[in-house]
């Protein structure tokens, strides 16, 4: 493959897998929790919450990706305090490119596991909580087991959906080789100069690949846990 | 250890007020659907909070809407035993038999758990799936989830409503066993007076929220002025026996309080007590021990109680030694033999009367 793929495709490829990779597990928690409370709470500002979630679902990828630079550039109000008391520098880093394509993800993640816990039986978390369970043995022990194959499935969407984010990403952290080039940036490079074709359409074979490996990864893997869990999951 | 209940609580035009104690032994709820006897039960595992009342098991307080105490549900050492199992779909039936034992501080000792995994009749499914047992053995193990938890107090609304006959006769005798061979106090919701003759010690009815009256199951069952809230047909007393044996022809003899009594074969063996459960429809009563009949048992006792309503029939309570009989006869009949209070009087019933379901032991 060494000699199939130039040393700036490989960056590109490398970079997308750890974006990809990165947005994923770390927005993973905070998916589980927004499903959770879309799913089970009441609480006021429950429709702005789902707003929101939605939101990068709904608007063109260059807004959100606007917003997130106004957010999160050097002189944006997070951007600042991120900067100053932290050292955190999102903007044009291939940290930045990873917030992209999680916010971008973000709805899908939440919307495969708000499903899952929806389809959880409340009364088996009541029955738990008579055996000795506190709320968050309740959780830890019924919930997220019976949720489990939800929460892959969200998660393989996600890290999907984050290695062929283009729109956001290049907007806010633009398209650095090495940097921010992450797959689909360095396929639109590539196209842009004259004799890329050849490049570009390795990419474009590389990203088929990937993207159809993980679809049978998900299958795979939810088959696996729905097994392992039993019942109705 | 003993449940005090005290509480009222309101959902829109229900209300609901209950106030009743449950000694230990089996206290069974009875009252139709939609009385509240699961509103009850759910206030007592804390899984509904009612607007006032108090509620302690032992000395515990559970809830005292009076001082803002409110235990949460896991923390009270309640076993709840639902209607529909509740089994966790993705644990064994070992993973969920231990699930209340891992978080109860007091862990039973392994004897312990073996002796009711034995006394449940559940020790070959311990490695299967919930979804591939029949209700039956759901039932038992979902019995064996809450016992294990070492609760202080067993709930149980109508474990055997989703279940068949067949599935029914098969878990009694294990609830029989629970009661006699654990202190347990159980708190039993059920609609079906069968159930209730067969099981309970101590009898609470419930009746559009309120409660009926409360007593001992003997007392309350051969009460003649509430058989009509358990439905004439259904109405009915518990006589105990013991067994004393059967015979080369396949019948059984008892003794009870108001001499022998047979039976087809009953199947414990000599010396087991029994309740039987004898339908108010089933006793016939003579003025003097009847001769050139075919019924074979003539218990001797004497009229306790004549209860007359507005339509035909008549219900009579006898004492029969220290224990009860009910016969349900017409008011013609009642008037005819003169039946008062205190009259000595032979209740005729026929061997064949008693179904063997009617027959609980302890």
């Amino acid at each position: 493959m060494d000699g199939w793929l130039t040393p700036e495709e490989w960056q590109a490829l490398a970079l997308s897998l750890r974006v990809a990779t990165v947005a994923t597990l770390a927005s993973l928690p905070f998916g589980i929790l927004a499903a959770y409370a879309l799913a089970r709470w009441r609480f006021p500002g429950r429709q702005i919450l789902n707003g929101l979630v939605h939101l990068p679902l709904i608007l063109p990828p260059v807004v959100t990706g606007y917003l997130l630079l106004l957010a999160f550039g050097r002189k944006g109000a997070v951007g600042q305090i991120l900067d100053e008391w932290f050292g955190i520098v999102l903007a044009f880093r291939w940290t930045g490119a990873a917030l992209a394509a999680a916010v971008m993800a973000f709805p899908l993640m939440v919307r495969a596991i708000r499903l899952a816990i929806e389809a959880v039986d409340p009364r088996l978390e009541e029955a738990a909580g008579t055996l000795g369970a506190s709320r968050a043995w309740v959780f830890a022990t019924v919930t997220l087991p019976l949720i489990l194959p939800g929460i892959v499935a969200g998660a393989i969407l996600a890290f999907a959906k984050a290695m062929g984010e283009f729109g956001a990403t290049i907007t806010f952290v633009s398209n650095i080789p090495g940097q921010t080039q992450t797959l689909p940036s360095a396929i639109y490079a590539f196209l842009q100069v004259p004799g890329g074709e050849g490049a570009a359409m390795r990419l474009v074979l590389i990203a088929v690949a990937v993207a159809m490996g993980a679809l049978i990864a998900s299958e795979w893997v939810g088959r696996a846990v729905a097994r392992r869990i039993g019942g109705r999951a | 250890m003993t449940l005090r209940v005290e509480l009222s609580h309101r959902f829109g035009a229900f209300e609901l007020a209950a106030r009743f104690e449950a000694p230990p032994g089996l206290t069974a709820l009875f009252g139709r659907s939609g009385s509240g006897k699961t509103t009850i039960v759910n206030a007592v595992a804390g899984l509904l909070r009612p607007e006032a009342g108090r509620i302690e098991i032992g000395g515990r307080v559970l809830f005292d809407a009076a001082a803002g105490t409110c235990v949460p549900p896991h923390l009270r050492r309640v076993g709840y035993v639902f209607q529909e199992a509740r089994l966790f779909p993705h644990l064994t039936v070992q993973g969920n038999l231990g699930y209340g034992a891992w978080f109860a501080r007091r862990r039973p000792p392994r004897a312990e758990a073996a002796r009711i995994v034995e006394l449940l009749g559940i020790g070959h499914l311990l490695a299967r799936r919930p979804d591939t047992l029949s209700g039956g053995e759901r039932s038992r193990v979902a019995l064996g989830r809450a016992i294990l938890a070492r609760p202080d107090i067993l709930l149980m609304d109508e474990p055997l409503a989703a279940l068949d006959e067949a599935r029914k006769a098969e878990i009694l005798p294990y609830l029989e066993r629970l009661r006699d061979e654990t202190r347990l106090p159980i708190l039993y919701v059920s609609h079906s007076v069968a159930e209730v003759a067969r099981l309970a010690t101590t009898v609470v009815m419930v009746e559009g929220g309120a409660i009926l009256c409360a007593g001992p199951a003997g007392e309350i069952l051969s009460d003649p002025t509430l058989a009509p809230a358990f439905g004439v047909r259904e109405a009915g007393a518990i006589l105990r026996a013991r067994v004393s044996g059967t015979e080369a022809d396949g019948l059984s003899l008892l003794d009870s309080a108001g001499g022998p009594v047979w039976l087809p074969r009953v199947a414990a063996p000599a010396g087991t007590e029994l309740r039987l459960r004898i339908l108010a429809q089933d006793v016939l009563i003579a003025l003097a021990p009847p001769a050139g009949i075919s019924a074979l048992n003539i218990l001797a006792g004497r009229v306790e109680e004549v209860r007359t309503g507005e339509g035909p029939g008549a219900m009579v309570r006898l004492s029969i030694g220290e224990e009860h009989l009910l016969a349900r006869l017409t008011r013609r009949s009642a008037k005819a033999l003169g039946l008062v209070p205190g009259l000595r009087v032979w209740a005729v019933v026929k061997a064949v009367a008693v179904a063997p379901v009617s027959i609980g032991e302890g």
